[in-house]
């Protein structure tokens, strides 16, 4: 009998879909991209083992960035959290650690994202709303009550005021007497994507870049285990991108930060191997699990080749994944659970270092302790149980994989090109560029949904009569009363004085172009508050405005 | 007479920035036919009011994910009325859990689209009340 050729696999593939009811149309990933029916070696032409994938470990670490992988040592258990004020999160705190979690990641009300003070009148009906709210360095005492920060390291998702909150926390260490070269954790403090995405900057982007790298290059020298920045792809994708996007917008707004702190004159190897990454994990598993792959790989080279760095610990792309909360629905939100475990698994199949995993009420509200806990436990039987962590990389070799972590590249390089030629990342803020394709994407795939060429169980498809009904976290309104009198008697007990002092060294030295986070820490402990830092920065940097775009 | 084309004002109140949905469903209402016009994001309820007022819509949709609807959305209500904007008519989308519709349409919104709610579903919603009300 001759050999089994691909012309005649392809004929009888041909000749089994002619035969076959369903699937009309050809099928395409959640991000619209066509795939064949069947991969090969064909499909990687020049293929070569050694310097396109390598070994887990080693650059271009395609394959993961320890050898080891999740059998040294499994991912960090990472469950954003945040509600209400810093005593009540504190609680939820201790109540996820006794759950098992390994490290917490805090989630700020919409007034602390956006540097207002919880007395602001634009912040009333938010506080404590969608996360906690922190006013002054007390909040943050509060908050990090009785954990031990040497131990537990602590996430921040913060960007415009990132800066202020990094100094009220290490404050609050120093009186703590933790040592900061022992800290350890991330804080997000990712502006750019704020300006393509998630919406929360204050001021405009050239002064907002340059308050993360004053971050970095404070915790460059005294805070040498922080992870500086939380490059994110995350709310990217949640805005509508597509996977590709994610992967090539997230990385571009990377060397963005990487030519500014080289502009500050800082070392690359002092401060590369501290920036970390944050993508999302969405529903097309084996794209996902490329978007990541080709993230190492193109972060590898670009760190290597491109900026020279020679300490390996540079070229590692590190990353927190969270699953794609746009995905999840308030119809039959059980489902959700399901939703949740597939992501999480393409996740760990991709080699996140960290992960948070949403809840199944994510549509609605934030997590109840039952919600959370389930949450928690979809990670823990995924780890224990299911076998994946037993052997690295085991998705390595697939030529569906391989063949898409190498297109995935190829279309990123396309991209970084794209922005080059238009001037940058900033130009590409201030011609509507990144906010123009993301919302393309949106609005294309939501078509697809009302077109029934994409199925979402519940919605378009294997729709119920009855919904069921969860019962949801309600914030008690005293929370935003309390919250304000708090801050309004801290804020009485001041000297005028000394106020007026401190909000002078702040926007002095933004104006000389000096490091803000020394004269913040002495602000902090004055307990000047976020939104008070913030307008003395305002003062200086003035607020960004732009028109609408849609 | 043929009748004007329908404006319609979406909006985003407090501080949340969650813009894709209402990105989306401005470009459904808009290839619908309505005119739309979208302010941007951060509105304060006055600010939202005073839009609605000098763009002379007909319809004002106000999106939330910030879980802030029951405080926010009855200001903008009560501050159509008494800029004497009764013939505005409110409809609300975001992530509103369904315990509280009742009470939005109760403060005297027409309309609420919750989470899941489908393009087309929006869409023909504005053809039809405004389809009745030519009449």
């Amino acid at each position: 009998m001759p050999p089994a050729t691909l012309d005649a696999a392809r004929l009888a593939y041909e000749e089994e879909l002619r035969h076959s009811p369903s699937r009309p149309e050809p099928p395409t990933t959640v991000s619209g991209r066509e795939v064949a029916p069947l991969y090969t070696p064909e499909a990687l032409p020049g293929f070569d083992y050694d310097t396109e994938l390598g070994y887990p470990g080693q650059y271009p670490y395609t394959r993961g960035i320890h050898a080891s992988m999740y059998r040294g040592r499994l991912w960090t258990m990472r469950q954003f959290a945040g509600f209400g004020n810093a005593r009540q999160t504190n609680q939820r705190f201790h109540f996820l650690l006794a759950k098992g979690q390994t490290g917490l990641s805090t989630a700020f009300d919409l007034p602390t994202l956006m540097g207002l003070d919880s007395d602001d009148p634009r912040a009333a009906g938010e506080v404590g709303r969608l996360g906690v709210a922190v006013d002054t360095l007390d909040d943050i005492s509060d908050l990090y009550a009785d954990i031990d920060l040497h131990q537990v390291s602590i996430s921040m998702t913060i960007n415009a005021p990132a800066i202020v909150i990094f100094a009220f926390f290490l404050a609050h260490a120093r009186e703590r007497s933790f040592d900061w070269k022992k800290l350890r954790g991330t804080i997000q403090n990712d502006i750019l994507k704020e300006f393509h995405a998630q919406n929360e900057f204050v001021f405009p982007p050239e002064p907002s870049v340059r308050l993360v790298v004053d971050l970095i290059e404070f915790c460059t020298e005294h805070v040498p285990q922080w992870n500086t920045v939380s490059i994110s792809g995350y709310h990217i994708r949640e805005a509508g991108a597509t996977a590709v996007q994610e992967l090539a917008f997230t990385l571009a707004d990377a060397f963005h930060y990487v030519g500014r702190c080289l502009e500050r004159g800082l070392d690359i190897d002092a401060f590369a191997p501290r920036l970390s990454f944050f993508f999302n994990a969405h529903n097309d598993i084996f794209e996902e699990v490329a978007k990541y792959r080709a993230a190492r790989v193109l972060w590898a080279k670009a760190m290597r080749e491109r900026y020279g760095a020679r300490n390996p610990n540079s070229w590692k792309l590190r990353f927190h994944a969270q699953t794609a909360g746009c995905s999840l629905q308030a119809q039959q939100p059980e489902v959700n659970l399901i939703r949740v475990a597939y992501q999480a698994l393409a996740a760990v199949l991709g080699g996140c270092q960290s992960l948070h995993t949403n809840s199944l009420d994510e549509t609605l509200s934030l997590p109840t302790e039952h919600t959370a806990t389930l949450a928690l436990r979809t990670q823990q039987v995924l780890a224990y149980e299911t076998g994946v962590t037993n052997t690295v990389d085991p998705l390595g070799g697939s030529y569906y994989v391989e063949a898409l972590t190498r297109q995935m590249q190829y279309e990123a390089e396309n991209y970084f090109r794209r922005i080059e030629e238009m001037g940058g990342v900033i130009a590409g803020i201030e011609n509507g560029f990144f906010r123009r394709e993301i919302a393309d994407a949106a609005y294309a795939y939501q078509r697809e949904v009302e077109l029934r060429h994409k199925i979402i169980v519940g919605v378009n498809a294997f729709v119920e009569p009855e919904e069921t009904k969860l019962e949801i976290l309600r914030l008690d309104p005293a929370v935003e009363r309390e919250q304000v009198e708090r801050l309004r008697r801290i804020k009485a007990c001041r000297s005028a004085e000394e106020v007026a002092r401190h909000l002078k060294a702040i926007r002095q030295t933004a104006e000389r172009g000096e490091n803000l986070v020394p004269v913040l820490i002495e602000a902090a402990r004055a307990r000047i508050s976020v939104g008070e830092a913030m307008q003395a920065l305002a003062d200086v940097f003035g607020r960004y405005e732009r028109p609408p775009s849609w | 007479m043929a009748a004007r084309t329908r404006r319609i004002v979406l909006a985003k109140v407090g501080l949340d920035g969650h813009d894709r949905g209402i990105k989306v469903v401005a470009r459904a209402l808009r290839d619908a036919g309505f005119e739309v016009i979208y302010p941007g994001l951060w509105l304060s309820p006055e600010a939202v009011v005073r839009v609605v007022a000098e763009e002379d819509a007909d319809w004002l949709g106000i999106s939330l994910l910030s879980g802030a609807h029951l405080i926010l959305v009855p200001k903008v209500v009560e501050l159509l009325r008494q800029q004497g904007l009764h013939h505005v008519r409110v409809v609300v989308g975001g992530t509103i859990p369904e315990e509280d519709v009742a009470a939005l349409l109760a403060c005297g919104v027409a309309k609420v689209f919750g989470p899941g709610s489908s393009l087309s579903d929006i869409v023909r919603y504005f053809q039809d009340v405004d389809s009745h009300a030519s009449r």
